[in-house]
């Protein structure tokens, strides 16, 4: 097939739209009746609602009904927005209610006001009296594993899961090795801070059922989630997902759709509107998990690994959300990243009574390159070895299986990733300029991280891809996927693929500017780096099904002047071609109209492709980061910072360098300045809006270097890999790293604040 | 309480009964179904819901409604062309792949057009400062920069 | 929608003044980037009450000279008005820098340099550079006009010698405390941007040949309110500037100020900063650079 489209920049077809403010969002959407829901929430971090009297705000005007507890159905269900698993061993903890009153968090959902406007609701939550029996609160996985800890899930010992993977020998790895390695770190809870706040509107529709229209990545996941919520069929629920201003995972987890159907349940089926504050999105939707790590690897003394063993404690928060598999997608990607013939890979998953922690971007993954690209340092620093050498040694390599996912990777260019980066960074020359001018109150130094990824989720669950293609009656293609456009930019990348694989231009593919869940093509959504990979697959298929049924349909219907085979035809730039001689049989719009209205044999072209994906493939990709450090206040400014990605073929180089800068400046911030932090008195939040929370400004990310190592990889259906969540996941660690190059003191956990480097520095930490 | 105010809305002048309650974004979202202005904050912290009042980007969040009074107001529907064209920021912002979720354009198209009206040679460093006041957490800034970039730079040619 | 009961836009000091004192509930309302964000937050003494807009009396607005060659700045001058001001430019530039480390462009354009001092933040940008300017409060109530040294004007956190029924009016600059003065200020945050000062230091020098023949020296969150580094300032007094010296101010400093632990900072790193942040400004101001 030749690629016209495919590795162009070719512009989004919603750019216009969004530039314009034309494109609808979901709370864009006129309502003709529309009523507002505000949620009250708890004010204590644990314990139980003993009483709630709601007539002083019941008397509010404009109040139309409050809700609580007992209004809403005693079911408990999961929030994940995992595929649902047939399988009872690994199906998601459904600790949910849609209103509780047990308060398992600062600002849990214990009551919520319906009125018919957002300030009514608002003054009437603030007249809701509770009463509480208080408990012991814990903030981190230390107190809430301390004996005799109050349970925050009844019979859960404060603990989701605690699992052990792992290959080799551990003790005769240890044994081996030359000399040996420990260190410990502790990752941050951050925030997604995806611009727009979750929202969600419920009605009942004309046909008697429950439509949510809400701001997700994940449609259809979110109906089955409706449907376990209410103990009703899920065909009683419709998903409709307008545009989303951004996701990164936080709406990757049902959050408020449940609550805001039964508030339209509650009232006969009007339509109410749930729109979150940000303050309530940054403390009371998801976040990131927290980890810490204890490692210990033995290592030859030319520095190649004999075993590994990592001990990872992750903070869940109050509710398990996505749970374990965050913290547990660490040992596969450890093994992605390096060869380790002797490893174990302890994680534990536990209750604290901080916000609940879900998906977010890098999924575990920024957690685990933090600790093992700080870990490579040390070890480097330690014994000297060039820190590009001790990986490179280590990293894994083409037709390797991965121990831990029982995957084999097929394409791997880490090592190219180097090279061409130590060539756009001029990394020698940076080295050599540093060396040469040190001291000073303000120094320099230089950092690396390397990081491995998945495309897609599987063999961790099931992964299916839906696509739609119809032909119009003038040759341009109706596209419907059921994944789903968050901003990336996917509509774009199957639209490419679409246009290439038929041979049409570009501008002949329609995409959809919503996804519902009633005509959509079954797909699980966007997460996991899934959607050009997986998705892709089955838009591939449908593309080729349709250019399939496109060929015989003209050789059918001008086989009597057109003496060519099916086999001899070929469509390109939207004309049906003779393959030997390039000559144009015809145009693909005067096929589409027989197709449509010859009288006698006339039947419309579709295809209509659910795929099952059964395959992996692992992206890689680098940071290296040039610090400057103000050792009299701590600030670090970054001088530059690049990443290059392998990530195979790219699709659409602009969309592509977009996700890239928009995840190094993430991971600008993750490493530097972001931390949800919580009071320890009280439990509260401190910092849940976008004033304390600091998030980078255009002031604050310097300019970004992109490069790609576009080697195909056969596994992906373009050649392509996965590109969106990577880009976060090596910048934290190659900044730290940089940080303690300049400074030749130890700076352990992220964010390395100023505050944090002026008390290094004042201890003098070694490294 | 309502409160008659006279403003001049996208080149319209208007006479509307607002709310002393109304926050500007209130009455441009729901009385008059702009929606191009979006709210990510309500507190002036994130800059998605700036419009140009009297020439100057503002966060209509933090606005009362009865300050509009006398005013001239433009929003991101306004900045674009009568006829549906784009005008050359939105142009670049496009061209240059500024767009992903698309929640903070608006904003940051209002600000940019402040800001190159205000500075028509701005240095990188002042672009930088001069859309400070708007948030993205999608593209990491690079090509909203860009795109702000080539707009002046292209005004300059014009010249 | 805010939770307020009424507006009442004052077209006049006199009407303002009047407003507030027959009416009990009534609370002034600037720019807004303060007010409205506490209402939102449905903060005590925010909700429900009876506005009254002050940013259409011509009699605030402004910067300009007075007969003695004082500078008056309107309170609701703007804080892009106070920027790029030429007055403020020429004499008092660091207050110019000060109020540009403000928020982002929006925050800038709304936001009054009257609301900045009278909402007794510690962290105030602007504030730091008024104490150090020994800034001069004007105030107009129903008893008339009064003035008040800024030092005075600041009771504790959020808490400011203005009355209920009174308006602050401008703030004054007396020439003898520009004239012959270099200024700088420097916003320590941890953003560039949309930021609230960890620490903030302005500080106001004039040479007497290679000696300091004046310094002061103000902070904004080195305690409840903004303050003035007096003993430095005193020990400063007929110093060259070398490195030492500068050092010994920057922690002679440590003696007027008392930063605390908060969870935005320690106070130990705080303190680092107000060791670090005078001795850079004055090198900045005297245009030694950084």
């Amino acid at each position: 097939m030749e690629h016209k489209v495919i590795g162009k920049s070719v512009e989004r077809w919603d750019a216009i739209a969004k530039v314009t403010g034309r494109a609808n969002y979901t709370g864009d959407i006129p309502q003709k009746e529309l009523l507002y829901g505000k949620i009250c929430r708890a004010k204590i971090a644990h314990g139980k609602v003993k009483s709630m009297d709601i007539s002083e705000a019941l008397k509010v005007p404009g109040v139309v009904k409050i809700l609580t507890p007992d209004d809403v159905p005693e079911i408990s269900f999961p929030t994940a927005g995992h595929p649902y698993s047939l399988d009872s061993r690994y199906v998601d903890v459904a600790d949910r209610r849609i209103l509780t009153r047990n308060v398992r968090l600062y600002g849990d959902e214990i009551a919520a006001v319906i009125a018919d406007s957002e300030l009514a609701a608002e003054i009437a939550v603030s007249k809701i009296k509770v009463e509480y029996e208080e408990y012991e609160f814990y903030l981190s996985t230390e107190e809430a594993l301390k004996e005799g800890a109050v349970e925050i899930h009844e019979g859960s010992k404060n603990i989701i899961a605690d699992t052990i993977n792992g290959t080799g020998d551990l003790e005769a790895g240890f044994k081996d090795a030359d000399f040996i390695v420990e260190d410990v770190c502790a990752t941050p809870i951050v925030q997604h801070c995806q611009m727009e706040n979750q929202i969600a509107y419920a009605y009942k529709d004309v046909d008697n059922r429950w439509v949510c229209v809400s701001s997700t990545q994940i449609p259809h996941i979110c109906r089955r989630i409706l449907g376990q919520a209410f103990g009703m069929p899920w065909g009683k629920f419709r998903v409709i997902k307008p545009f989303i201003g951004g996701g990164f995972g936080n709406k990757q987890d049902i959050t408020i759709e449940p609550l805001a159907v039964a508030m339209s349940m509650a009232v006969g089926g009007k339509a109410v509107m749930l729109d979150l504050h940000r303050e309530e999105v940054f403390a009371w939707t998801r976040v990131r998990h927290a980890i810490s790590y204890k490692i210990k690897m033995g290592f030859t003394k030319d520095g190649l690994i004999t075993a590994a063993d990592i001990d990872a404690i992750s903070n869940n928060g109050a509710y398990a959300s996505h749970g374990h598999s965050v913290v547990a997608k660490g040992g596969g990607i450890t093994t992605a990243l390096y060869k380790i013939p002797n490893f174990r890979y302890r994680s534990r998953t536990v209750y604290t009574n901080t916000a609940a922690a879900g998906a977010m971007r890098g999924y575990g993954t920024p957690q685990i390159i933090y600790a093992l690209e700080t870990f490579m340092n040390k070890v480097s620093m330690q014994t000297g070895i060039d820190q590009f050498e001790l990986r490179e040694k280590n990293f894994t390599k083409v037709n390797d299986e991965n121990p831990l996912l029982h995957m084999t990777q097929h394409s791997m260019s880490l090592r190219e990733c180097f090279e061409k980066g130590k060539e756009v960074f001029k990394w020698d020359e940076k080295r050599k300029f540093i060396d040469e001018n040190k001291g000073g109150d303000y120094v320099k130094g230089l950092g690396i991280a390397a990081f491995a990824y998945t495309s897609g989720a599987y063999p961790k669950t099931m992964e299916i891809g839906g696509c739609r293609l119809i032909l119009n009656q003038d040759g341009s293609i109706k596209m419907m996927v059921g994944a789903t456009e968050i901003g990336q930019g996917s509509d774009a990348v199957f639209s490419q693929m679409v246009a290439d694989t038929v041979g049409v231009p570009y501008e002949w593919i329609i995409a959809d500017a919503v996804t519902d869940t009633d005509i959509a093509p079954f797909d699980t959504g966007a997460y996991a780096s899934r959607q050009t990979f997986v998705s892709g697959m089955a838009v591939k298929k449908a593309a080729l099904e349709l250019k399939g049924k496109i060929l015989e349909a003209s050789y059918h219907f001008s086989k009597r002047t057109n003496k060519v085979t099916v086999d001899d035809m070929d469509i390109v730039d939207g004309n049906i071609i003779q393959k030997h001689d390039g000559q144009i049989i015809e145009g693909l719009g005067d096929l589409a109209l027989n197709t449509y209205y010859n009288m006698h044999e006339g039947h419309c072209l579709t295809a209509d492709v659910s795929n099952r994906c059964t395959k992996n493939a692992y992206p890689y990709g680098i940071t290296m980061a040039e610090v400057e450090v103000d050792k009299k206040t701590g600030k670090v400014e970054v001088l530059s910072i690049l990443n290059v990605h392998d990530s195979g073929r790219i699709i659409n180089p602009i969309l592509a360098e977009g996700q890239v800068e928009g995840g190094m400046a993430q991971g600008l911030g993750y490493g530097l300045a972001e931390e949800l932090k919580y009071d320890a008195k009280t439990g509260k939040p401190l910092n849940n809006n976008l004033l304390d929370y600091k998030m980078p400004t255009s002031m604050d990310v310097p300019d970004l270097s992109v490069a790609f190592v576009e080697i195909d990889d056969p596994v992906g259906p373009y050649g392509n890999k996965s590109l969106g969540e990577p880009p976060l996941c090596s910048p934290a660690p190659a900044l730290r790293n940089a940080i303690i190059d300049a400074l030749g003191i130890y700076v352990k956990d992220i964010p390395v604040t100023p505050q944090k480097i002026i008390e290094a520095l004042s201890e003098n930490r070694e490294v | 309480m309502l409160k008659t105010i006279n403003c001049k809305i996208n080149g319209r002048d208007m006479e509307l009964q607002v709310d002393i309650r109304e926050s500007l974004l209130d009455m441009l979202r729901d009385r008059l179904h702009l929606t191009g202005t979006k709210q990510g904050c309500g507190v002036g912290e994130c800059g998605a819901c700036a419009v140009l009042i009297d020439g100057q980007t503002l966060d209509s969040c933090i606005y009362m409604a009865v300050w509009a009074d006398g005013k001239e107001i433009v929003t991101i529907e306004g900045i674009t062309n009568d006829d549906g064209s784009l005008s050359d920021i939105q142009h670049n912002f496009v061209d240059k792949g500024a767009i992903q979720c698309g929640f903070c354009t608006p904003g940051f198209v209002v600000s940019a057009t402040a800001l190159l009206e205000e500075k028509p040679n701005p240095t990188k460093a002042e672009i930088r400062r001069g859309l400070s006041g708007n948030l993205c957490r999608c593209t990491g800034y690079t090509k909203i920069l860009d795109a702000v970039e080539s707009t002046a730079e292209q005004r300059g040619n014009k010249k | 929608m805010y939770q307020i009961n009424g507006y009442f836009e004052a077209s006049t000091i006199k009407e303002a003044v009047d407003y507030l004192k027959e009416n009990e509930n009534s609370q002034i309302i600037a720019g807004g980037s303060d007010v409205l964000i506490k209402t939102r937050e449905r903060k005590s003494g925010y909700v429900d009450k009876d506005l009254v807009g002050i940013m259409r009396i011509t009699e605030l607005h402004g910067i300009s000279y007075d007969e003695s060659g004082n500078i008056l700045i309107g309170s609701t001058a703007t804080f892009t008005e106070v920027e790029k001001n030429e007055i403020i430019l020429k004499n008092i530039s660091s207050l110019s820098t000060a109020v540009g480390s403000i928020g982002g462009p929006q925050i800038r354009n709304i936001g009054t340099i009257g609301g900045n001092v009278a909402n007794g933040a510690t962290s105030a940008d602007s504030a730091s550079s008024l104490f150090a300017m020994d800034a001069i409060i004007l105030i107009e109530g129903p008893a008339g006009k009064r003035e008040i040294p800024i030092k005075e004007f600041y009771l504790g956190p959020g808490k400011v010698a203005l009355n209920r029924d009174e308006l602050m009016t401008h703030i004054k600059i007396e020439k003898k405390n520009f004239e012959g003065y270099k200024g700088h200020y420097i916003k320590f945050s941890q953003r560039k941007a949309m930021d609230i000062a960890t620490l903030g230091c302005s500080i106001m020098v004039k040479m007497d040949g290679n000696k300091i023949g004046d310094l002061k020296i103000a902070y904004g969150v080195a305690g409840p309110t903004p303050i003035r580094a007096t003993e430095a300032e005193l020990m400063a007094k007929g110093m060259e500037i070398t490195t030492e010296n500068l050092d010994k101010i920057g922690e002679k400093c440590l003696e007027n100020a008392s930063a605390r632990d908060s969870w935005r900072a320690s106070k130990a790193f705080r303190q680092q900063l107000i060791r670090e942040l005078p001795k850079r400004a004055i090198k900045i101001a005297l245009g030694g650079g950084e």
